[in-house]
């Protein structure tokens, strides 16, 4: 059963690089790490592609780059700055926190506020608005309303002989 | 009160059609290089059309230099190669070729066939190099100084507007 599930993870993989002829014996160790690492780069010929995604020859060729430096030894970090140096943080999905990313970052958040505060201002001036009705008429007027209604409505002629829901 | 109501509708609408127009005016394609001002990554490959000799970007110090990334496979390279054969015929600039994952045979007919620009062509195979220099799209061309140092990168074909307004000036600049 495990050998199968594996089996079948593996196969998965190759799907996934949809290209089997990358490699003729992929390591499965590299290959997971490539996995992990190119799925966070942007591919800079199709660029709404990851370089694990895309089938440009440049990401062919930086999918292999990888390999070679993950076989290396090279760690995570300086396989990405290796791409860096060369593409820009332009090849990072997640880019990091400065100057000139810090519209990037902050933005949402700054969009946010502005809406929670808008929404706050409408929120609170409503009920301004419809209380003026009812507070105008005094509470002594409303109260010799309420009263009038608790000792009945003043007796109506009838029409007819029928006895109108009367008591 | 009322100047808020619709004020700031038309403020956000402004704003939002501020950036979009701005947003108009750049080009997805063109990632910012990482590159300018920087040294041009050193590299030693076997020239097109000579395979015994090598060529290092070491060996253009001193001058200023385009180093112009093309390959026979290339379309693009087709629309901006006349420029750059009239660039030559003046003798306006050394260009240097870098000969990007092609086969020796095809590049060395395509200049053949288009007319050869190059003061010699650096054949880059594994497009290696290429990597080093941050390539992602033929053409794509780099203005280098005296000292070696990256000043601008042309992505794409090179237009007769981008020669007039950006190349030849800061050609001009860094030759004086």
């Amino acid at each position: 059963m495990k050998a199968l599930t594996t089996a079948l993870m593996l196969f998965a993989a190759g799907l996934a690089f949809g290209q089997a002829d990358e490699l003729a014996r992929p390591d499965p160790q590299v290959e997971q790490r490539l996995k992990s690492l190119a799925e966070e780069l942007r591919c800079l010929v199709c660029q709404n592609q990851t370089i694990a995604d895309s089938n440009a020859p440049l990401a062919l060729d930086l999918r292999n780059q990888i390999r070679q430096q993950v076989a290396e030894g090279k760690t995570d970090a300086q396989i990405r700055d290796f791409l860096v140096e060369r593409y820009g943080d332009f090849v990072l999905y997640r880019p990091p926190l400065k100057a000139s990313t810090l519209l990037l970052w902050i933005g949402p958040f700054v969009l946010v506020a502005v809406g929670a505060v808008v929404f706050a201002a409408v929120i609170r001036r409503r009920p301004a608005a419809d209380a003026p009705a009812a507070a105008a008429r005094p509470r002594a007027e409303i109260e010799a309303l309420l009263e009038k209604r608790e000792a009945g409505p003043p007796a109506r002629p009838t029409s007819g002989g029928r006895p109108s829901g009367k008591r | 009160m009322k100047a808020l109501k619709y004020g700031l509708p038309l403020l956000v609408f402004l704003l939002l059609a501020g950036f979009l127009a701005v947003g108009l005016t750049h080009d997805p394609r063109e990632v910012p290089s990482p590159f300018i001002d920087k040294p041009a990554p050193a590299f030693r490959l076997e020239q097109l059309h000579d395979a015994a000799t090598s060529f290092k970007p070491e060996d253009m110090k001193g001058k200023v230099w385009l180093l112009n990334v093309w390959a026979s496979w290339c379309v693009s390279c087709r629309i901006e190669h006349p420029l750059l054969v009239d660039m030559s015929k003046k003798q306006l600039v050394p260009i240097v070729g870098l000969n990007y994952k092609d086969k020796r045979n095809e590049g060395m007919q395509w200049l053949a066939r288009f007319g050869n620009p190059y003061s010699l062509s650096a054949f880059d195979v594994d497009g290696r190099v290429g990597i080093d220099y941050g390539v992602y799209g033929v053409p794509e061309t780099f203005v280098i100084d005296k000292q070696g140092v990256i000043r601008y990168k042309q992505i794409g074909p090179i237009t007769p507007e981008a020669l007039e307004k950006t190349l030849l000036p800061l050609i001009r600049r860094l030759s004086a």
